[in-house]
């Protein structure tokens, strides 16, 4: 049996585990899962509705004209020479990206724990799977914004692309990233502690308002001071802020805003991995 | 052959009882431990795993010490009762969690089917649900293209194939399953009593299926299942675990023989006690019924020399017929005869206490294990019908030395008359 020992073993199952454990060769080879994943997401999502797809746009929409309503008109946020709806809207729908991104990877472990108890295949898989099949769902509510956006340009509206817009797709990205990490701690931690569940759901909430959603950034520095670095130091009002600066050429744009948001979101993306890897291993004996 | 998996030293604790508050203390306290560079404090406890004793300790040993190889190309069966760590063991070959100490290597990729019709969506086609569970279980588009047709033509499945799997019934939801699962080409392959499914029709497909994988490709195969009729066709050697350890390995037959006889080495005689919850009639009541040798105690053995003696004590509260049933079993559960009070021309029609005994002339069984249901009838319906009330074994009366020491095949071997 001398020979045995000389032969390669293929993998080691065991309870040791390294500190990361990425095996992108591994994630590679269920590519093709991915793709089915992301395309049962998207076609199951509004089986059996009468509106289907259209179920994407209503949702920012009417949520854009509360905040319109209510910010705007009733409590007089000035969101400059842009018209408020678009201003609204453009913050809605890349803040909407985050939020379910968040929403559904935070759950991973404990809604697919049917398939997770029968089958290995890397469990990465399903949270990228949400930030793809979603990003769809974003690429939908996008040309909603862009039918707005031309009716306004062509009513004068003071809007015009930024040229820094060829990099909007990089700060979707970073978006998402941030969701996946942010999502892939809390279901780590979810699957034994259920609490973080209810926190989720009303801390969403929270963040949102402090994510610069439906006021510019520099509003909030003239007139709350000494509560603005709670909004300063949150990463995703960069990237609204940001986004905004590219689609309608309004607010600030900040190099350090933005490179401390990338460095955020790879910490965080970083850390979430980590404590992902540390979980897949034994989850089903918690869940 | 080389060995293709290896597993070494591997066991499993699991924590009883809730996750509560408690549990995030002994989390902390297990970090504590680990930044301090010292052993799990939680690893020493935990108690054997035998369901029926209540634990003194919150953790419990599912597994313990697991050792075992698998040469390219063999069947291995996993036997062993309810609770035995089966189902742990195959987890941790899956994959889907990992043992607490112990590794397994292996040099082939595993595939597992612990369920047939993982992640089926209920809204998709037959078709599309092909493609997702292929993928789930460790095939790409290609792999799952190439076979598509005979996948589907395996399932039986052709004309729906384009319906969404929720208006299919149950049975060809699993049909179609199974014949996804059917043509997976793992390296290893793992699979838990998935033939359990389906009706009879297709359990014979499915056996033939699993019978081409492992015979006709030289598949490697690790098989679970209580089936001992599949176990013993398919595979070509077998472990048995009992309270998550393993106390049997070898040829199948003998890991069979080995499962079905593990219970009764102990007690070859017995008695069983009953109370009035066991009954849903106000007839009678069956006080208890216990097996042994005519002129030892219980939980003496029987030699095939004793006379046998079945006795019960059966209260009756009022003055209707009744018959006693005896069905006698053999290891595999098929009744190999039955005998009642009739036959024995006994009229039981008495009000109250009585003490009835069958005996069974000696040298009548072979020797083995026989397990007894038990049944009480009034003349229209079953007062009171037990499974395997009791068990007994026979044991080869004493020969002299020099005599044949086997055991003959059959379950009886009477004294006949001879004449010449």
């Amino acid at each position: 049996m001398g020979k045995l020992n000389d032969d390669k073993w293929l993998y080691t199952i065991s309870s040791k585990r390294k500190l990361i454990d990425f095996n992108f060769k591994e994630i590679w080879r269920y590519r093709d899962l991915l793709v089915l994943f992301v395309k049962r997401d998207v076609i199951t999502v509004y089986k059996q509705t009468i509106l289907g797809p259209l179920w994407y746009l209503i949702q920012p929409l009417f949520t854009a004209i509360t905040f319109t309503l209510i910010f705007n008109k009733v409590a007089n946020i000035e969101t400059g020479t842009v018209p408020p709806f678009l201003f609204n809207l453009a913050g809605i729908s890349i803040w909407g990206y985050f939020n379910s991104c968040l929403n559904a990877t935070s759950d991973t472990f404990k809604s697919n724990a049917g398939i997770f108890g029968k089958v290995y295949f890397p469990r990465i898989i399903v949270p990228l799977s949400v930030i793809i099949s979603n990003l769809v769902k974003f690429g939908i509510q996008l040309i909603i914004f862009i039918v707005f956006y031309i009716y306004y340009y062509f009513n004068d509206a003071a809007i015009h692309f930024d040229s820094s817009i060829v990099f909007f797709p990089l700060l979707v990205i970073l978006m998402g990233l941030f969701g996946l990490g942010i999502g892939m701690i809390i279901s780590s931690l979810v699957t034994k502690y259920r609490d973080l569940k209810f926190l989720v759901g009303f801390g969403l909430q929270l963040l949102m308002y402090i994510s610069a959603v439906m006021y510019p950034l520099a509003l909030m520095r003239e007139k709350l001071p000494r509560i603005a670095w709670l909004v300063e130091y949150n990463p995703l009002a960069y990237i609204i802020e940001t986004a905004r600066f590219m689609l309608l050429g309004t607010g600030t744009f900040s190099w350090f805003g933005i490179l401390y948001t990338i460095v955020m979101t790879f910490l965080i993306l970083f850390f979430g991995i980590i404590i992902f890897n540390r979980t897949e291993k034994t989850f089903i004996d918690t869940v | 052959m080389s060995v293709i998996l290896k597993a070494e030293n591997i066991s499993k604790q699991y924590r009883l009882g809730l996750v509560g508050t408690g549990t995030l203390s002994h989390d902390l306290n297990r970090w504590w431990h680990r930044v301090r560079g010292k052993e799990d404090p939680f690893l020493k406890v935990g108690a054997l795993n035998d369901r029926s004793i209540k634990a003194d300790s919150d953790y419990v040993w599912a597994l313990q010490d697991i050792n075992f190889k698998v040469k390219e190309g063999e069947v291995l069966g996993i036997i062993g009762k309810n609770g035995a760590g089966k189902s742990t063991l195959l987890k941790i070959l899956s994959r889907v969690t990992a043992p607490t100490t112990g590794e397994i290597k292996t040099k082939g990729r595993i595939a597992s089917l612990l369920e047939v019709g993982t992640g089926f969506h209920p809204e998709l086609t037959g078709r599309e649900n092909i493609y997702l569970n292929g993928a789930i279980l460790g095939m790409n588009k290609a792999e799952i293209k190439a076979k598509e047709e005979e996948i589907i033509e395996f399932s039986g499945c052709a004309r729906y194939v384009d319906t969404p799997v929720k208006r299919y019934s149950s049975g060809m939801r699993v049909r179609l399953a199974f014949a996804v699962a059917a043509f997976l080409e793992p390296d290893i392959l793992v699979i838990d009593e998935v033939l359990a499914v389906g009706d009879a029709e297709f359990q014979k497909k499915a056996i033939g299926k699993m019978q081409d994988i492992s015979k006709g490709d030289g598949r490697t195969v690790l098989f679970v299942s209580h089936n001992m009729a599949a176990v013993k066709s398919l595979c070509t050697r077998a472990i048995v675990l009992e309270n998550g350890t393993s106390v049997f390995e070898g040829n199948t037959d003998q890991a069979i023989q080995f499962y079905l006889t593990a219970d009764n080495q102990k007690g070859s005689s017995c008695i069983r006690y009953f109370d009035s919850s066991n009954f849903d009639t106000e007839k009678c009541l069956v006080k208890h019924i216990g097996v042994k040798a005519k002129i030892k105690d219980f939980n003496a053995p029987i030699t095939r020399e004793d006379v046998i003696l079945f006795q019960t004590e059966i209260e009756k509260f009022d003055t209707s017929y009744i018959t006693v049933v005896f069905m006698i079993k053999n290891e595999a559960g098929e009744i190999v005869l039955v005998t009642n009070s009739e036959l024995g021309e006994k009229t039981l029609n008495f009000k109250g206490n009585k003490k009835l005994e069958m005996q069974i002339p000696s040298h009548f069984f072979n020797e083995g294990v026989f397990y007894v249901d038990m049944m009480v009838t009034d003349t229209k319906k079953p007062l009171f019908h037990e499974k395997d009330v009791i068990n007994f074994s026979i044991i080869q009366e004493e020969k002299n030395l020099g005599d044949w020491m086997g055991k003959s095949p059959g379950y009886f071997k009477p004294k006949f008359i001879w004449k010449g």
